[in-house]
């Protein structure tokens, strides 16, 4: 044993799963230290709103093992949390009052959901998704419920209202914007996206904004701007506010996600680094700073820090990609698309296949596909390898033609 | 419970042992086989579970399906005959024994 300062892990997540098994398989020797709020072993948060509710009790989500840091020599701290950084003495604060200095800080803490902002929130029967408890408790409530109303057209509630759907629910979808996916995906994939959930059995309302939730104790209706809708299980995401709060109660540089540099390393003080859903960091897909929500961008995040303490240093630069299961629709989004790039809309070689190809002057930047793996994988693979793709090489042909093509020609040559 | 064998990149190799039914993909990732990244948990969406059938045994796992299938065609490794995507490798006693390959990179 030693006593020297290593790696403290705020945060039990994929990205700081990340961040400790990189540094471990890096060779990196210090104590290794994960503070983990939640009693469960860090897990992973896509199935939950994919499948946990189809199958709860089958349900295997965690990352590893207990034993993976057993023998790694990781000490796993579940259920307990910082709450409070020192950071001129660079030593982090526990809710037990314990302080326990670091090397380099770590910082995975995530994101909270968006409350629901409106009267009767509170009320039984009304839930949000981001943990294994609230998904096993969804699934539960999902047996009987008959009426389901999701609030928030985004990935998760299309994710949940297909689930609803599946269980036999009468399912309702609210959304105050305008359209459904409206960050996520192009107004063009929308449209089609939209009516097959309408076609499936998803009632979808647009532009309409949720006013209160009624019931005696436990919801029964929903009222929004049109009608009053029945209801006895309201879910609801409406989006996702990062946990800074650590950061800016510290003094760290914080907007809307702790600011961190091309390396994740926080602006304010290079021994603390942020990863996965709390950070925002400069990307070269993007202008300006970014925070991204994806599983994607927590691993490699992690796995970029946990090199960087392990002593390889890179700047932050994976290609941003996107997936979200609903019903029989996979939808995958590989790049960062802007709302005035310019989107063709493609059909694949069968009925259910659909890519949006997304040009900014001219160049490929982005694309989006339903049902279409191997085309989002093409898209991936010549994305991130900044291979220029122009509109007109996308005429009468795929993504997935075309990277065969130039990989066949890379062969030859 | 049928056993499976993964020959790492550096030479080694992780014996794991599983119930019938579970994925390839998920006895990995359960024992903490490295080099099995599975960024989509499981749902052929990622193609980060590749892995090489031991060529003797090609016959074992069959071949891929049809999605699969195209979707191997852009593994961050190059495609061999022999390879798969764990997550659609489902266990089973006449598995026993098989031996996978890793690929030195997922992502």
């Amino acid at each position: 044993m030693t006593s020297m300062a290593g790696v403290v892990v705020v945060g039990g997540g994929q990205a700081a799963f990340s961040v400790v098994s990189t540094l471990r398989a890096s060779g990196y020797a210090a104590p290794v230290t994960v503070f983990a709020a939640e009693p469960h072993l860090p897990y992973q948060r896509p199935p939950l709103s994919k499948k946990a509710h189809t199958e709860p009790e089958g349900l295997r989500v965690e990352l590893v093992p207990e034993s993976f840091y057993r023998e790694r020599n990781i000490d796993l701290r579940l259920g307990d949390d910082v709450v409070a950084l020192d950071t001129a003495a660079a030593t982090v604060v526990t809710r037990t009052g314990a302080r326990v200095p670091y090397a380099h800080l770590v910082l995975a803490t995530g994101a909270r959901n968006r409350p629901l902002p409106v009267p009767g929130a509170e009320l039984d029967g009304v839930h949000a998704l981001r943990s294994l408890d609230d998904a096993l408790t969804i699934g539960r409530a999902l047996t009987t419920a008959r009426d389901v109303v999701v609030v928030g057209g985004g990935f998760i509630g299309l994710e949940l209202a297909r689930v609803a759907l599946a269980r036999g629910a009468r399912v309702t979808v609210v959304e105050l914007a305008d359209r459904l996916l409206s960050r996520a995906v192009s107004r063009e994939l929308e449209l089609p996206l939209r009516e097959r959930h309408e076609h499936a059995g998803v009632r979808v309302l647009t532009g309409t904004g949720v006013r209160a939730l009624e019931g005696p104790g436990r919801v029964d209706r929903v009222v929004t701007d049109r009608e009053v809708l029945a209801a006895d299980l309201v879910v609801y995401g409406i989006g996702a506010i990062p946990r800074d709060d650590l950061a800016r109660e510290a003094g760290l540089a914080v907007d809307d996600g702790v600011v961190v540099d091309e390396q994740l390393r926080s602006v304010t003080d290079p021994r603390i680094s942020a990863v996965g859903d709390c950070a925002r960091h400069p990307h070269p897909h993007a202008e300006g700073l970014v925070r991204l929500e994806s599983v994607q961008n927590a691993i490699d995040q992690g796995t970029l820090v946990g090199r960087r303490i392990a002593g390889s240093p890179a700047s932050y630069e994976s290609l941003p990609w996107f997936w979200s299961d609903q019903g029989d629709l996979r939808l995958q989004i590989a790049g960062l698309r802007s709302p005035a790039d310019e989107v063709r809309l493609v059909p694949g070689d069968s009925p259910e296949r659909l890519a949006g190809y997304a040009f900014r002057d001219g160049l490929l930047v982005a694309v989006e596909t339903l049902n279409w793996p191997a085309e989002h994988l093409a898209a991936r693979r010549l994305l991130e390898r900044r291979t220029p793709v122009l509109a007109g090489d996308l005429a009468g042909t795929t993504l997935g033609a075309l990277a065969r093509a130039r990989r066949a020609a890379e062969v030859r040559a | 419970m049928p056993t499976v064998i993964f020959q790492l990149p550096d030479g080694t190799e992780r014996k794991v042992t599983a119930a019938s039914g579970t994925a390839l993909m998920q006895a990995a990732v359960s024992n903490g086989v490295p080099g099995i990244v599975a960024e989509c948990g499981g749902n052929a969406s990622c193609a980060t579970c590749h892995v090489y059938v031991d060529a003797a045994q090609s016959g074992l796992a069959g071949p891929p399906n049809d999605v699969e299938d195209e979707m191997l065609d852009f593994t961050a490794a190059e495609r061999r005959p022999t390879s798969r995507l764990s997550c659609q490798i489902h266990l089973s006693d006449a598995l026993d024994g098989l031996v996978v390959h890793v690929p030195e990179e997922q992502v």
